[in-house]
């Protein structure tokens, strides 16, 4: 890239101006100390109170002073050496008081942008913004900026993306979002009721502490036992509260999710980055016809679409996730055979092929049902193992660039013999009308 | 464009099998000598017979380590490379040049003394993995180039 036509633009006077944090960010840190002192208390209790006892009233609060002071000055420190600006084809972190970092993060290779709102942060006002590019850390999370600041950011960032002209990036705004689908709260209620994760942890939380109980009379082996296992039963609550409110909008600038009751978070993902989409349909759901889709995204750690949703509402939904996608109905099955590979089993087993999608599902009581646009297949593979071989049977494998793997087990061994280079054909041949990464750039 | 037909395999050159027959020789015949020899000197000669077996698997892996190393063979198509392999667990990979993001080309010091070096392809998929080992430097080269050039030519992103 060491053209000569390429160098004003890289060293080009007019910089976008260089800017900080909202000034709440360093309260953020403050509490770190604390925690930690709580956390080693809760830990070893009977070494805490030893210590606790051996100090005055008052060394104990000058004490947690000096701590609460220093966490203060470190999390003012970092706040004031932490810049972060957009030119027309980046956003630069620079931040570090002794060890210097700076990031400068394509926005052409944006895979996702997210604003979160934890509830403190609802409190006072300010949220945290996250970019998802492929290789991306956790500390290039812009944390924190005033409410405002963070959606005009967001919207800034996507249009720029997008390969809006940057003159009018600044003005374009947010883009308006349609709503496809809103999870009613007692849906997802009854959904969670349903399923075996809520009903498993709760009856171990309940039965294994009883028993601790009964055969060692020890209260301390049952705390150690039991808190760990209450929290475990906790988790469906705390699905529900992150499921709560759940809406997937669709604008020019991507996809956006909202959900959230305590802490809300409001994820977008702009057209052309998901690389599979998975469809989960557990064995009590079933009968209602609910599924759970679940989506790939190569860099971002979002991974939920539709929480619950009838069949046809999720299928509308991933029609317009997946462009030209439709889920296939009807999935053909492996061989009689295979059974003597994966007895029972393989009736789960299906595969289908269409002009857009290779769609591979699995599993006989819950079933999921995986689909890659051939356009995202990064490499197919085909493996027999030994047993596999006798019964004349294979594996494809496809890989996407999320780092996940589909499955089709159990073909006939001709038949994917045929399908390994087909799919990779299809792979090549799929990519020639995907959107390029700058997807409103003429 | 490569459909139906066969694709024209190549396989390794036997520089690799060498290698790997040497070191299995080199270890396990210390090993078979050291654990003959010893007991056979200090305990009896009956002893010795616990030889057999580092011996039989000496025996085991050379014929194990050919049947593997004509297993290994790759492909050259217009649009992707094949990578075919294993004796028991067969797999075979196919990997479009656009999504290739690296090529690699590595050698340690027991292959460079045998003239070695092998070629690994990186796609954005971690899961892919196509590695062409044993190949000769000058072949595994102009291999990376051809793929570089031919990644170029056919590039796509994510």
């Amino acid at each position: 890239m060491s053209t000569p036509a390429a160098e004003p633009a890289i060293s080009r006077p007019h910089e976008a101006a260089e800017r900080r944090l909202h000034p709440v960010t360093p309260l953020r840190r403050a509490w770190a100390p604390v925690t930690v002192v709580v956390g080693w208390a809760v830990h070893d209790p009977g070494q805490a109170q030893k210590q606790l006892t051996k100090l005055t009233a008052t060394t104990l609060l000058a004490g947690l002073a000096a701590l609460v002071l220093a966490a203060a000055l470190y999390g003012f420190l970092t706040w004031w050496f932490t810049h972060f600006a957009v030119t027309e084809t980046e956003l630069r972190i620079r931040t570090g008081l002794l060890f210097r970092r700076t990031a400068h993060i394509r926005l052409d290779r944006l895979q996702a942008v997210d604003v979160t709102r934890p509830l403190l942060a609802r409190i006072a006002g300010v949220a945290k913004l996250k970019l998802d590019v492929i290789g991306t850390a956790k500390k290039d999370e812009l944390a924190y900026l005033g409410e405002a600041e963070a959606r005009r950011l967001r919207a800034e960032l996507l249009a720029r993306a997008a390969g809006f002209a940057p003159a009018t990036a600044h003005e374009v705004g947010e883009a308006p979002a349609r709503t496809l689908l809103h999870v009613p709260p007692r849906m997802l209620a009854v959904s969670l009721l349903l399923t075996g994760a809520t009903w498993g942890p709760l009856a171990a939380a309940l039965v294994v502490p009883t028993v601790l109980w009964f055969v060692t009379h020890s209260l301390w082996t049952v705390f150690a036992v039991g808190v760990p296992l209450a929290g475990a039963a906790t988790r469906s609550a705390g699905r529900f509260a992150t499921s709560y409110d759940w809406t997937v909008g669709e604008s020019p600038d991507g996809l956006r999710i909202d959900h959230g009751l305590l802490d809300r978070a409001h994820e977008t993902v702009p057209p052309g980055r998901v690389q599979a989409v998975r469809i989960v349909e557990p064995l009590l759901w079933r009968r209602r016809g609910w599924v759970h889709v679940r989506l790939d995204v190569a860099g971002s750690s979002n991974s939920v679409l539709v929480p619950v949703a009838p069949r046809e509402a999720a299928e509308a939904v991933i029609a317009r996730v997946l462009p030209g996608v439709t889920v296939p109905s009807s999935l053909s099955r492996p061989p009689r055979r295979a059974g003597w590979c994966v007895p029972f089993w393989w009736r789960g087993h299906g595969l289908a092929v269409t002009d857009t999608v290779f769609a591979a599902r699995r599993g006989l009581l819950r079933r999921s049902l995986s689909l890659v646009p051939h356009a995202k297949v990064q490499s197919v593979r085909l493996t027999r193992g030994p047993w596999e071989r006798l019964l004349r049977v294979a594996d494809i494998h496809v890989d996407t660039g999320a780092n996940k793997t589909v499955t089709a087990r159990l073909r006939d061994a001709e038949e994917a013999q045929a399908l390994l280079y087909a799919q990779a054909d299809r792979s090549r041949t799929g990519r020639r009308d995907a959107r390029p990464d700058r997807w409103m750039a003429s | 464009m490569g459909t139906a037909a066969e694709p024209a395999w190549t396989g390794l050159p036997p520089g690799l099998l060498r290698m790997r027959r040497l070191l299995l020789v080199v270890w396990l015949g210390l090993l078979t000598a050291a654990v003959g020899l010893l007991p056979g000197l200090f305990a009896g000669p009956v002893w010795a017979l616990l030889a057999l077996p580092p011996l039989a698997l000496l025996l085991w892996g050379w014929v194990m380590l050919g049947r593997n190393w004509r297993s290994w063979r790759y492909a050259e198509r217009a649009d992707d490379l094949l990578i075919s392999r294993g004796v028991l667990w067969r797999e075979e990979t196919v990997v479009p040049y656009g999504r290739m993001q690296l090529v690699e080309v590595t050698s340690g010091p027991v292959e460079r003394h045998f003239g070695l070096a092998s070629v690994q392809l990186h796609t954005a998929a971690a899961a892919t993995d196509a590695t062409i080992p044993g190949l000769e430097p000058a072949e595994a080269e102009r291999l990376r180039d051809r793929l570089t050039a031919l990644g170029e030519a056919r590039s796509a992103g994510l």
